[in-house]
């Protein structure tokens, strides 16, 4: 019997991406958060490139304030594929007083990290930054090119950015610059979480289902925890809860969630996307109808 | 799920902004709070309809702002597929942004507006159309509430871009027109009761029923190697494979092969993808292939089928899309990058510019930004093509300017 491979666009794409900066770059390094999109890079590095192993290291930059359960993941993952874990601690640049710490109520360490990254990037001479990012997550991201142009200091400068035509990716660069890489730019929310399904690929438990001690502040879910900073009056309660993107404590919060498995949590994005946005369409949509209306009987 | 890419281009009064928030809008794809601004601003404005241009809003503050605007993206799914529409606003570099836009899209939406019809930038857009061999067009007839829903004002649009298609060089390519309002809706998601004359599909009925596929065409099956991997494990001792992207046509286990530039010939024993093995492979897979016997091959060579062999030439003769400021001369040098090759060229004349309205060419001897014109180049090593007209993935080349790093051009190979 003949087997004919058919073909995922966006995995294709990405696969072959991650080939053009293995050719195009010296020392590249896929940042890794421990989040469900830098863990679908991690897949698709391993397809590029089988049987071989991945041919660059994971750089974590930990804030310190990071889910116990995603370094566990983290642990796990790197020696099971057996690939090299660079860890570079945001604790360091405050120890070192190159970052001062945020405090308050809303202090996180989220925008710490950028020192953190800046230093790791110079430190080993990266040319190639692979990052998770996606277009449909935010407006500026959404002009982000695949191959996107950093200078020395890291900065992107978007008003003049590199076209980018057919699959025709220029990675020339200068010394002391370097690119960031985004192999799943294409790919929406829902599509890193189909992919997952389908691939049966392993994520940290805090994306499914769990009991956790929270408090509710500003409509939001937030975990009880050390690096959180919480006021007396924020009652701690338990709920069963899971994250829908992780990242520092301080800035995640849980939605309520009985999804227990990967199925039940693509049915619930699927679901709220109806719920969250569909229901109020419909309100609206019969506004709208109704001026329909009207404008057809006035014509 | 499939994906099917479209692009768009357009000034904001032409209603572009309006038709893509409409889709956005009427597929559910708008979250609560850009839906709550759109209606917030509406009620400002005292508009008694929902503005949706407000729903691509970030990109019009953006111009406000005098930033450069290039290519968005903008993200929506049905349950049949998902969709990507890069979308290319402005004037200024409207050449530069369609030929990206239109590069990696299967669709291209031309909008018109009912009361202007067919005017300067619908040729323009048309003609980027034709020269990329973008597969479908759409010509969206917008605005067809102001002027009464009329079915001879259609008719007459249709009739000029017909005329316009007459001059067309693709002729395989789907042209389908549409008469819609994508302020009110009609024809954009629902069909409308106000064209009772048009028994056509809406805007996105005609996306939905069309099959996504690989943007390039079908052709002869090219397969540029990006890299070569070798495990160099116990388990994989001698595995050499030949990574890359299949173009053009479909690849097999047992098909003779040769491999470019060396004329070297062979056979494929293996198509991997992952950790499984295929007889077959179509276009679009990124897969690795195993050859019958160890040769030299390596990042920038090509693997054809021994009887689909392409061009080998050190003289070609391109249309050049510019894109940069410093200006196309002869006697300068670029790199030439082509699939995964790059090769040192010098732009041995710039013949001359070619008009985007369809009447013809002048003679010239340099390329400004957004000109576009016919060029030949000399190349330091032979260049192993296809003309763009008979496999795109094969015929089309960027120029990078080695001083500033930077993609300055988009050349389609003519001969």
């Amino acid at each position: 019997m003949s087997s004919v491979l058919k073909t995922n666009a966006l995995e294709s794409e990405a696969i072959y991406i991650f080939r053009e900066v293995i050719s195009q770059f010296d020392k590249p390094v896929l940042l890794f958060s421990g989040g469900k999109d830098s863990i679908t890079l991690v897949r698709l590095a391993q397809k590029a490139f089988f049987p071989a192993k991945i041919p660059f290291p994971l750089l974590h930059v930990d804030t310190g304030h990071n889910f116990p359960e995603t370094i566990a993941f983290r642990d796990k993952l790197v020696e099971e594929l057996g690939l090299e874990l660079i860890v570079r601690n945001v604790q360091d640049a405050i120890d070192e007083g190159k970052v001062v710490e945020e405090t308050g109520k809303y202090s996180s360490r989220n925008s710490l990290q950028t020192t953190t990254l800046l230093d790791a990037i110079e430190e080993f001479k990266f040319d190639a930054c692979i990052g998770g990012a996606r277009r449909d997550e935010e407006k500026a991201r959404a002009k982000e090119r695949i191959f996107s142009v950093r200078d020395d200091f890291g900065q992107w400068d978007e008003k003049n950015q590199r076209p980018e035509l057919f699959d025709l990716l220029n990675g020339k660069i200068e010394n002391g610059q370097n690119v960031r890489v985004f192999p799943i730019s294409n790919w929406t929310e829902l599509d890193v979480w189909s992919y997952i399904e389908q691939e049966q690929i392993e994520i940290p438990s805090i994306y499914f289902s769990h009991k956790r001690k929270v408090f509710i502040r500003d409509g939001m879910i937030w975990s009880h925890s050390p690096y959180v900073y919480q006021d007396a009056d924020e009652v701690v309660e338990e709920r069963i809860v899971r994250f829908r993107t992780v990242g520092d404590m301080s800035c995640t919060a849980a939605v309520d969630s009985y999804a227990a498995t990967i199925s039940e949590v693509v049915g619930e994005i699927r679901a709220s996307t109806i719920s969250e946005r569909g229901a109020r369409i419909d309100d609206k949509r019969s506004e709208a109808a109704m001026e329909k209306r009207k404008q057809q009987g006035y014509f | 799920m499939e994906v099917l890419k479209i692009a768009t281009a357009g000034s904001v009064d032409d209603g572009k902004s309006t038709l893509i928030g409409r889709l956005l809008y009427d597929t559910q794809s708008l979250t609560t709070d850009k839906l709550e601004a759109i209606e917030k601003s509406s009620k400002q404005k005292g508009y008694d309809y929902l503005d949706f241009s407000l729903a691509t809003d970030g990109l019009v503050a953006e111009r406000e702002q005098g930033i450069t605007i290039d290519v968005a993206h903008i993200y929506f799914s049905t349950a049949k597929k998902s969709y990507i529409i890069a979308d290319t606003p402005g004037h200024v570099e409207y050449t530069r942004n369609m030929v990206t836009g239109a590069s990696t899209s299967q669709v291209s939406i031309i909008l018109i507006d009912a009361r202007k019809g067919v005017i300067e930038q619908t040729y323009r857009h048309f003609f980027i159309n034709n020269l990329l061999r973008v597969k479908e067009v759409i010509v969206a007839v917008n605005k067809m509430d102001l002027v009464d829903y009329s079915e001879e004002v259609f008719n007459n649009i249709k009739a000029d871009f017909e005329a316009l298609n007459a001059k067309s060089t693709f002729k395989e390519q789907v042209v389908s027109y549409i008469p819609l309002s994508a302020l009110t809706g009609d024809n954009v998601v629902e069909k409308t009761q106000a064209m009772p004359w048009y028994k056509g599909q809406t805007i996105l009925e005609h996306l939905e029923a069309l099959e996504p596929t690989d943007v390039y065409e079908k052709g002869q099956a090219r397969f540029p190697i990006q890299t070569v991997i070798r495990p160099k494990t116990e388990e994989y001792h001698d595995f050499r494979g030949y990574a890359g992207k299949l173009y053009g046509n479909n690849i097999k286990v047992g098909d003779a092969v040769t491999v470019l530039p060396s004329l070297t010939e062979s056979k494929v024993t293996n198509i991997h993808f992952f950790d499984q093995q295929f007889d077959e492979a179509v276009a679009g897979s990124s897969i690795t292939i195993e050859l019958e016997n160890d040769i030299n091959v390596t990042r920038g060579d090509m693997i054809v089928k021994s009887n689909e062999l392409p061009k080998v030439e050190k003289d070609i003769t391109t249309t050049v899309c510019w894109m940069d400021s410093k200006k196309l001369v002869a006697g300068t040098k670029y790199l030439i990058q082509h699939n995964t090759n790059r090769v040192l060229a010098k732009i041995d004349s710039v013949k001359n510019v070619i008009a985007t309205d369809y009447s013809g060419t002048t003679p010239a001897s340099q390329l400004a930004i957004n000109e576009i014109g016919e060029v030949t180049i000399k190349l330091s090593k032979p260049l192993y093509f296809d003309a763009y007209n008979d496999n795109k993935s094969n015929g089309a080349f960027i120029l990078i300017d080695a001083s500033t790093n930077t993609t300055a051009g988009v050349g389609f190979i003519k001969y």
